[in-house]
């Protein structure tokens, strides 16, 4: 009988609805947590695992031995990897391929790479203008190993102590 | 100068009257379309503050421009016509909910001598023009030809029918004590500070009356018809371009009245709360309409949205009979004379 009394005074005062109101507020008046996008941005981590990359030596010899290891884990089927003996007798890469639309950004190549050649670098923000240019050749992304090679390096010496 | 006054004088009476009055709906309605305009800027400001988020705050400083972005983006945008449809009341059915909005606001009094049609059957042509709009949403959902706009429309009709009955006892209160249906003389009955409002005798009402016009404006947390979780975008899914946004702009307008009618019929209008130390003044109106109009912001952020049987549950079972009770108990207060409301 009480709850009843309870239940309908609750009801009919709007208790509830009013708490409620109550919360919403009071955070009208709270801190906002939006990020204004392109002008601030939020941290990232250095494992983040983005655009990808091929990193060289320090005395500027690509890494790259074509051990396809990359290619043979690959869940997505997206690097696509032709190799031969260069004239030093060393093997390397003719064609190294990634197809951006197949690629899953696990990270699961620069985990297999033997030597660190193949890494994902921090870079999200990129785009296509015409097709085709989803296809990373290894050209490209050389050329953003080059690039970015510092930070490439940082990254990578931040995460070393828990790998 | 003179030569305009000629001009206007050699015009016939009722040419003069046409532009008279024409312009006089200008006044009301530009202004109107303006709020209209910022308050949906305001929505989304104060739900986005509300969320923990700024809002929109790119177009123009602070994003004051984005309404002005938004009505350009859907005056250039395709309109739609399903194939199956039927084009005719396709095309005329955001009129039909348009037109009754904007003609509701005719007998709005915005202080005691401004009003445009100052008619003594004020609050029942406001209900009658509330109600006509609901036919607009029935004949959009029907003549879409498409299940999602038909169960809005269907959600919509049974919707209005319950809390149209629950509003209008609610009003009924109000023309007891008021003893008019002229909304300027509802008013004027206000007058002596706060304690001669209408809300105080009719608070039940009130409540009522916010919450039946909540309810037919199709707002949150009565939104069912057009519940986007469950039926898309209910009884306008089909509509886009100028057309969804006829409908948009008469939501909008009619929150605005009802509003402003909740100011004017239980908060004194533009009375002042305590007229020994502020006159009377339409500026009293407009921050009275604010509050109310903030309410439905607030409302939407806060509440989720009703289950239908819910709705009607709360139409038909508590607000009708809460409205029929209190109107017994005023009907006993009036018999009574209790000051100073029916003194």
């Amino acid at each position: 009988m009480l709850a009843k009394i309870n239940y309908y005074l609750k009801s009919f005062l709007f208790l509830e609805l009013l708490k409620g109101m109550n919360v919403t507020g009071k955070y009208f008046f709270s801190r906002k947590v939006t990020v204004q996008y392109p002008e601030e941005k939020t941290p990232i981590s250095p494992r983040f695992r983005g655009l990808h990359a091929l990193r060289r030596y320090a005395n500027g010899e690509e890494r790259c031995i074509a051990c396809k290891l990359c290619e043979a884990v690959c869940p997505a089927l997206a690097i696509t990897i032709e190799s031969e003996q260069r004239e030093d007798g060393t093997r390397r890469t003719t064609r190294y391929d990634i197809d951006l639309f197949k690629c899953i950004y696990c990270g699961f190549c620069e985990e297999a790479c033997p030597v660190d050649s193949i890494v994902e670098t921090n870079i999200f923000e990129y785009h296509f203008e015409n097709r085709g240019e989803n296809i990373m050749t290894k050209e490209k992304l050389l050329e953003i190993g080059d690039k970015y090679e510092s930070q490439l390096a940082a990254d990578r010496a931040a995460d070393a102590p828990y790998r | 100068m003179d030569f305009l006054i000629g001009i206007w004088e050699w015009l016939h009476e009722y040419v003069q009257y046409t532009v008279y009055n024409g312009v006089k709906v200008v006044i009301i309605l530009v202004p109107l379309f303006v709020v209209v305009a910022y308050y949906t800027y305001a929505e989304r400001k104060v739900i986005g503050y509300m969320q923990l988020r700024k809002g929109p705050n790119r177009v123009g400083p602070k994003g004051l421009l984005q309404p002005f972005a938004d009505m350009f983006k859907l005056m250039f945008k395709e309109i739609i016509i399903p194939t199956n449809s039927n084009r005719y009341l396709f095309i005329i059915a955001p009129v039909i909910t348009f037109a009754p909005a904007m003609a509701a606001w005719a007998v709005i009094p915005f202080n005691d001598t401004l009003v445009f049609a100052n008619i003594n059957a004020g609050l029942l042509y406001i209900l009658a023009m509330t109600s006509v709009g609901v036919y607009g949403v029935i004949i959009a959902g029907w003549a879409s030809n498409s299940k999602y706009a038909l169960l809005g429309a269907m959600r919509s009709a049974a919707q209005i029918v319950a809390y149209e009955i629950a509003m209008g006892f609610a009003l009924v209160g109000v023309l007891m004590v008021g003893g008019s249906l002229n909304l300027g003389e509802i008013v004027a009955k206000q007058s002596g500070g706060i304690g001669h409002w209408f809300f105080i005798p009719l608070l039940p009402l009130f409540f009522v009356y916010l919450i039946s016009g909540v309810a037919e404006t199709n707002r949150a947390p009565f939104d069912v018809a057009e519940g986007e979780s469950e039926i898309v975008a209910g009884f306008h899914v089909e509509y886009s371009g100028m057309t969804f946004a006829v409908f948009f702009l008469a939501e909008y307008a009619n929150m605005i009245l009802i509003a402003m009618l909740c100011a004017l019929l239980f908060f004194g209008g533009w009375l002042s709360p305590v007229p020994e130390l502020a006159g009377d003044s339409i500026g009293w109106l407009f921050g009275k309409t604010a509050v109310f109009m903030l309410l439905f912001l607030w409302f939407r952020a806060t509440f989720p949205r009703y289950r239908y049987d819910q709705i009607m549950r709360l139409g038909w079972k508590v607000l009708l009979p809460v409205t029929i009770f209190w109107l017994v108990v005023v009907g006993v207060m009036v018999y009574f004379k209790v000051s100073p409301w029916f003194g």
